[in-house]
């Protein structure tokens, strides 16, 4: 008999487990097992004392589904759980979770530093919208690091970007990025919806508000539009006078400071009780049910989606027709050192590739492979397969283009889970048809 | 709201309401390495209802300044004087965990100024686990990964918090880590480890007392709760099914119900 003392160990659950049980207590939903879809607009109160409780946030509980909802809210608490956040919120869509992020952190007159590698759409709002509202942003390639230093200005508010850009695979340099916004004593907000937290946990690199298009991986299967903000819990809003709206009292629920009582989640709650209630992006329950179900098998996925990517990276990198490939998976991507230190599970599903032949060739490719879809979605179970040039930025003028990285050979493949080798038999098809891109199109 | 105490800034939430002297006076006491967020589901409440609810931060905790006190009794002084800088003879005390030994400890020195006395999660000794102790006083952070884990019952590792889409596991982690491990949590266990005079304290309470208890709460079973709750003449227990330390989370609907109930029949709010 060994008399070893025996080590201590959290047993708080695991990713796999929480992917599966977080947020949801059977014994307290009529025992059934999968989360029930609460199909409803609003809750009965227990009497008058009670509704002015609920409203006026002295208890816990849903009053109306704009704002909460039960099976919403599990999705919310499984998110947080995965992240390592202390809340979240869940919206109708990724553009309406930034959106919310933005409007909940800043007020007219204020500033964003933004990386300039993004979603089409996401550049949009930065670009076009926000300065409507007068939020004015300075954008900044996501590897100048030194440059998200130079642009912060008085009345910035926060920096933002996509740890992984799009659609060109630039990594941001999270933890230097973090300590430039900290050192400013301002939040770093990340967009993480192409790792999901199974191949990055961005609160542990300094991130402070995560977003995700649950849409893409975390659902997975192409089939509902969801997003959610995720707050990491450690950001002071109260070391200085900048976040005014989060330390001072406010007049919309009888002088509260959420800073003072919510601390690590003050956040999110904010984000609620303003934001849901005045613009009210709420997402569906069936959409959350729907969602929960992808993130069921997040890890699984994940790891098959990634496995997937690394041999198509192979097989695209010693196509003929290929001119470049762009992973962070590549020995010679810029990012390659910074990937293994921030995506160590996996270095995502997402590869651009330039096809020999430039823009026609591309148009071909695209109109020919038939296993992979032709549409502007990322992170399906299904390969899918997009000219950006031509579709998801198409709104771009050549310039702004060009500020993003992008090209007009470039193509964007987000692989799938299918049998490998038929993606690959699939864009041989593609590729024969962009090295004869008149002769297919006269067929 | 801040004020002084033994020269020292002390935060005090009020529960989003301003402090209004005329209002009789409850003061919440945290737990171990912990801050008055933990009660941020029973003070509003209170606050809205004819109260002042004072959720204090410990001397060293959350938002107040100074170093952490050593020991119960020091506590216990404290909270007392708590009472004096913020201009009241008397207070309602709410106390959870360690806060249970700091208030059942303060209501047995000052008998006269303590009106009613609610305890979750409370037990008359709370001896520290030898390995958990050394880890908090060495700034380990799994101290308080491990509490986290304890604290919560088997329900409350799955969630389901009442506040929709927050997940109190990684909140109270956050808040537990907000400050230097060994300087707070250190020196909260060491001090609840040192503690004796529990028992003996609670023989000296006259006022009315309450109990909640939670039969899956690994740090202060609820068999030590009976036992600290028998030495009170009549004091109330209140046991709660499938639920662990952090009552005041995992159940805070329940916990804010038992002891609207209590504290309104036994120390009346201000009626507006």
């Amino acid at each position: 008999m060994s008399d070893k003392k025996k080590e201590l160990k959290p047993n708080t659950y695991k990713f796999d487990t929480l992917s599966l049980h977080a947020g949801y207590q059977p014994h307290k939903n009529a025992g059934s097992r999968q989360v029930p879809i609460y199909q409803t607009t609003s809750y009965l109160f227990d009497d008058v004392d009670h509704a002015a409780a609920l409203f006026n946030l002295e208890r816990g509980g849903h009053i109306y589904s704009r704002i909460s909802n039960p099976t919403v809210g599990v999705l919310e608490e499984r998110v947080a759980s995965l992240e390592g956040g202390t809340a979240a919120l869940a919206t109708s869509s990724g553009m309406s979770a930034i959106f919310l992020t933005v409007m909940t952190l800043c007020e007219a007159g204020d500033h964003l530093v933004v990386s300039s590698q993004l979603y089409g759409g996401t550049v949009n709002l930065f670009r076009l919208t926000l300065p409507k509202f007068g939020i004015k942003c300075t954008f900044v390639k996501p590897r100048d690091t030194e440059g998200f230093k130079k642009a912060i200005q008085k009345n910035t508010k926060g920096i933002f970007g996509e740890l992984v850009g799009n659609p060109g695979n630039e990594i941001m340099n999270m933890p230097e990025i973090a300590k430039i916004a900290h050192d400013a004593g301002i939040p770093l907000m990340v967009d993480a919806t192409y790792q999901t937290p199974y191949l990055c946990k961005p609160f542990e690199h300094g991130a402070d508000i995560v977003i995700h298009s649950l849409t893409k991986w975390m659902a997975g299967h192409g089939s509902s539009m969801a997003g959610i903000l995720v707050e990491g819990g450690k950001f002071d809003w109260m070391q200085n006078d900048k976040f005014p709206t989060m330390t001072k009292p406010y007049e919309g629920y009888h002088g509260l400071s959420f800073a003072e009582e919510f601390g690590p989640t003050a956040f999110t709650m904010k984000a609620r009780a303003e934001g849901m209630r005045d613009f009210g992006p709420c997402l569906s329950p069936q959409n959350a049910w729907n969602v929960l179900q992808g993130i069921e098998t997040l890890s699984v996925r994940m790891k098959k989606h990634c496995s997937n990517a690394e041999e198509m990276v192979k097989y695209l990198s010693n196509h003929e027709s290929v001119a470049w490939v762009s992973h962070p998976s590549v020995p010679d991507h810029p990012d390659h050192e910074l990937a293994k230190k921030l995506l160590p599970n996996g270095r995502g599903s997402m590869i651009a590739f330039g096809i020999k032949g430039g823009k026609d060739a591309g148009v071909a490719f695209i109109n020919n492979v038939k296993l992979a879809s032709h549409l502007a979605n990322v992170g399906d179970t299904r390969t899918l397969v997009i000219h950006p040039a031509s579709g998801t930025h198409s709104q771009m003028d050549e310039a702004t283009l060009k500020f993003a990285g992008l090209s007009h050979d470039m193509i964007r493949l987000s692989v799938g889970i299918e049998d490998i080798d038929d993606i690959k038999n699939d864009f041989e098809i593609g590729f024969r048809a962009a090295r004869k891109p008149r002769l297919v199109s006269n067929q | 709201m801040k004020f002084k105490v033994n020269e020292h800034e002390v935060f005090a939430s009020t529960g989003g309401r301003p402090f209004d002297k005329k209002k009789p006076l409850i003061i919440f006491v945290h737990g171990s390495g912990l801050t008055h967020m933990t009660w941020v589901l029973q003070t509003r409440y209170f606050a809205f209802h004819g109260y002042n609810a004072l959720a204090v931060d410990l001397p060293g905790h959350g938002l107040s300044s100074g170093e952490s006190l050593k020991s119960i009794e020091e506590m216990a002084d404290w909270v007392s004087d708590v009472i004096d800088a913020v201009g009241h003879k008397e207070a309602s005390l709410v106390g959870h965990s360690q806060g249970c030994l700091v208030t059942v400890e303060c209501t047995s020195r000052y008998p006269n100024k303590i009106k009613t006395l609610s305890l979750m999660g409370g037990a008359g000794a709370i001896p520290m686990n030898p390995e958990l102790l050394s880890l908090a006083e060495n700034n380990d952070p799994k101290a308080v990964d491990l509490m986290m884990d304890w604290a919560h019952g088997p329900a409350g590792h799955f969630g389901g918090h009442p506040v929709p889409g927050l997940y109190h596991i990684n909140t109270g982690t956050m808040l537990a880590k907000s400050r230097t491990i060994q300087n707070t949590l250190g020196v909260d266990f060491r001090a609840c480890d040192n503690y004796k005079n529990g028992f003996e304290a609670a023989k000296k309470i006259k006022c009315p007392t309450l109990s909640i208890l939670a039969t899956d709460d690994k740090m202060c079973p609820v068999k030590e709760g009976k036992k600290l709750a028998s030495l009170i003449d009549g004091s109330q227990v209140d046991i709660i099914d499938n639920c662990g330390h952090m009552m005041l989370l995992e159940e805070a609907d329940r916990v804010l119900t038992v002891l609207k109930k209590f504290i309104t029949t036994n120390y009346p709010p201000l009626s507006s």
